[in-house]
């Protein structure tokens, strides 16, 4: 027991360690990558503040500052070590359009409501979506047929694209929805019913436009692998022993639903396209909406806060997919180890 | 190779797909050349609604939808092939060699691989598209494909490990032949259909990604996409005010194109993999 344990810890650590590679070339990218834009940004933002009229002694007073304020005026490497060390101390910078607020609360504010969305959508969503393709699996024919197509098709649609739909069909056209926003203007986030109700009104869209596309790709999947397992010998043999169908397709399921926890992995990175331009389509207060407008601004440091938090969630969530695939199967562990 | 022909042309849904995506590419690529008409003329006023001088209406600044749509849907397309053949060739070199050559470079270019795939490519995306200012279609599809080709390379590789041991890539061994003639000649042909199929896949998800770029407002310049479109509607509210036309029809072909290739993959699947045809 304790060699057990020891092992699943070295395991952790390895992974742990590969995770913080790939946190530290994608912290990096963030950082250097924006730097690559010709032009100072700053000039940019001082001439804009120009045209209201200010003295240009002024002007050069407000440039000397922001210059200090994004730390532009130290070399390169000074920048990167800075960045990194207020990156752990929770300091994302200073917003462009919002100066002087910070990236930081900016981001506090919007990453609940993401999180909200988010989280539900993907497990709900890859449940559903692994009963639903291991019933088409199993019952083949007709039901397969059309349900294997409906999957194929919804699975594929960008997710803003059925967000659009929806919020036409059931907010605009027939108004049983709100149009946007993540709860009712003059209505303020607390601890109360009727907020809860009001938030969960406008939450409905946004989830169901996300959960059918998420569903429909875990469908495809699961088939498969339930297609597999299906023809395997504990499958026939089982049957031979005049076994129930209930007790089959639930060996089918448990076997094929393992490989598809790296299918709940792969959905936070590639959920998060879409689920971001979802948000910015109902206008949504979260991340999405925030980047989308930091974007249409040009707000350099805003945009990288959002993508530096995109980034540790989807490494976050895949760590721990990783650490929990590797605690339910031993030979994931194994194979890891670089012991098979 | 004919008995091959034979299946794919009898699966309903390759065919199926195959006729959809023709109709959209016929659209997207022949259409412009007939009817030379300028995407950015102004030929009305802000969401016209559809009428017999403008079929789809126009846009929020009074362009024909109908004319935008023709030519926004041969540059998605165009994003979409560009973005897949730069990912599936990366994917395929980077696979076939580590799959190959096995031991220390097997596990450097996998490790960087895996890596690749834990960053999540659209932060990877939006991060390259505000650092290069003048994106054409053509750079765009470049950058989308040089962030997608991480799966492709995965699977290329364990492909490859397991071909690698085949008697008769041994037996050319022995024939003299080089590592990259044993990968191109011996290696490579024999997962053709593999190779395509993720190609077409790649291809789908460049024209999607560059749909979720352009939305964003990272689209490529001086020129119309689907998701340029979707990113005019949406910030001048053309859902709220109720102007169909200008979001739906992009709505319309994005679907209809990734469905399609999806249909042609499903249905290629199913003449490759025997396991998965029933009857």
């Amino acid at each position: 027991m304790t060699m057990l344990k020891s092992k699943f810890a070295r395991y952790v650590l390895q992974k742990f360690g590969w995770y913080l590679v790939a946190f530290f070339i994608a912290v990096s990218l963030n950082f250097f990558l924006p730097r690559l834009i010709p032009g100072n940004p700053v000039r940019v933002l001082v001439s804009q503040l120009a045209t209201g009229g200010v003295q240009s002694d002024a002007l050069a007073r407000i440039y000397d500052n922001y210059m200090r304020e994004f730390g532009l005026d130290q070399p390169t490497h000074i920048q990167f070590f800075r960045y990194f060390r207020n990156l752990f101390r929770g300091d994302l910078g200073t917003s462009f359009m919002l100066y002087p607020g910070k990236v930081s609360d900016l981001i506090r504010e919007a990453l609940p409501w993401t999180v909200a969305l988010q989280i539900p959508t993907i497990l709900i969503g890859w449940l559903l979506g692994n009963i639903l393709g291991a019933a088409c699996a199993y019952k083949g024919g007709k039901f397969d047929a059309v349900a294997f197509t409906l999957a194929l098709a919804v699975s594929n649609i960008p997710y803003y694209c059925l967000a659009i739909i929806l919020l036409y069909g059931l907010a605009v056209h027939n108004p049983i929805f709100p149009v946007g926003g993540g709860y009712s203007f003059g209505n303020f986030p607390e601890l109360s019913l009727s907020f809860f109700l009001d938030a969960l009104h406008h939450y409905t869209l946004p989830f169901l436009s996300m959960i059918v596309v998420a569903l429909g790709g875990q469908a495809i999947g699961m088939r498969e692998m339930a297609l597999y397992e299906l023809t395997t010998d504990y499958v026939h043999y089982s049957k031979a022993l005049g076994l129930s169908d209930k007790k089959v397709i639930r060996y089918v399921f448990r076997n094929a639903m393992l490989p598809q926890i790296t299918g709940l992995a792969i959905s936070f990175g590639t959920m998060m396209g879409g689920a971001l331009v979802t948000e910015s389509v109902f206008s949504y207060p979260g991340i999405g909406s925030l980047l989308f407008t930091a974007i249409r601004q040009a707000d350099y440091p805003l945009i990288q806060g959002c993508t530096l938090i995109i980034t540790v969630a989807v490494l976050l969530a895949n760590f721990l997919v990783d650490i929990a695939y590797g605690y339910i199967d031993p030979r994931i562990r194994a194979a890891q180890l670089g012991e098979r | 190779m004919g008995e091959v022909l034979i299946l794919v042309l009898r699966s309903r849904r390759f065919m199926i797909g195959a006729v959809l995506f023709l109709t959209v590419l016929a659209f997207g690529v022949i259409g412009p050349r007939i009817v030379h008409r300028d995407p950015f003329q102004m030929v009305g006023g802000l969401f016209d609604s559809p009428s017999e001088k403008a079929m789809l209406g126009t846009d929020n600044l009074g362009r024909d939808v109908f004319t935008q749509l023709m030519y926004g849907t041969g540059t998605s397309l165009l994003i979409g092939f560009v973005a897949g053949v730069v990912a599936t060739c990366i994917g395929v070199t980077v696979g076939a060699v580590a799959g190959f050559k096995g031991g220390f470079v097997d596990e450097l270019l996998m490790g960087i691989t895996n890596i690749l795939i834990t960053i999540p490519s659209i932060v990877v995306l939006i991060l390259l598209s505000i650092a290069i200012r003048s994106r054409s279609a053509m750079v765009m599809g470049v950058i989308i494909g040089i962030t997608s080709w991480p799966w492709t390379a995965r699977a290329v590789r364990a492909q490859t490990s397991s071909l690698k041991t085949r008697e008769h890539v041994d037996l050319a061994r022995i024939s003299g032949y080089t590592a990259v003639e044993l990968i191109i000649k011996e290696i490579l042909p024999y997962m053709f259909s593999y190779i395509f199929m993720a190609f077409i896949l790649q291809f789908s998800g460049g024209i999607t990604n560059e749909a979720t770029l352009s939305m964003l407002g990272l689209g490529p310049f001086q020129t119309v996409s689907l998701g340029v479109m979707l990113h005019w509607a949406l910030l001048w509210e053309a859902v709220r005010t109720g102007a169909w036309w200008a979001f739906l029809p992009p709505v319309v072909f994005l679907t209809i194109t990734s469905f399609s290739l999806m249909l042609i993959n499903a249905g290629l699947d199913e003449v490759f993999n025997p396991r998965l045809r029933k009857s």
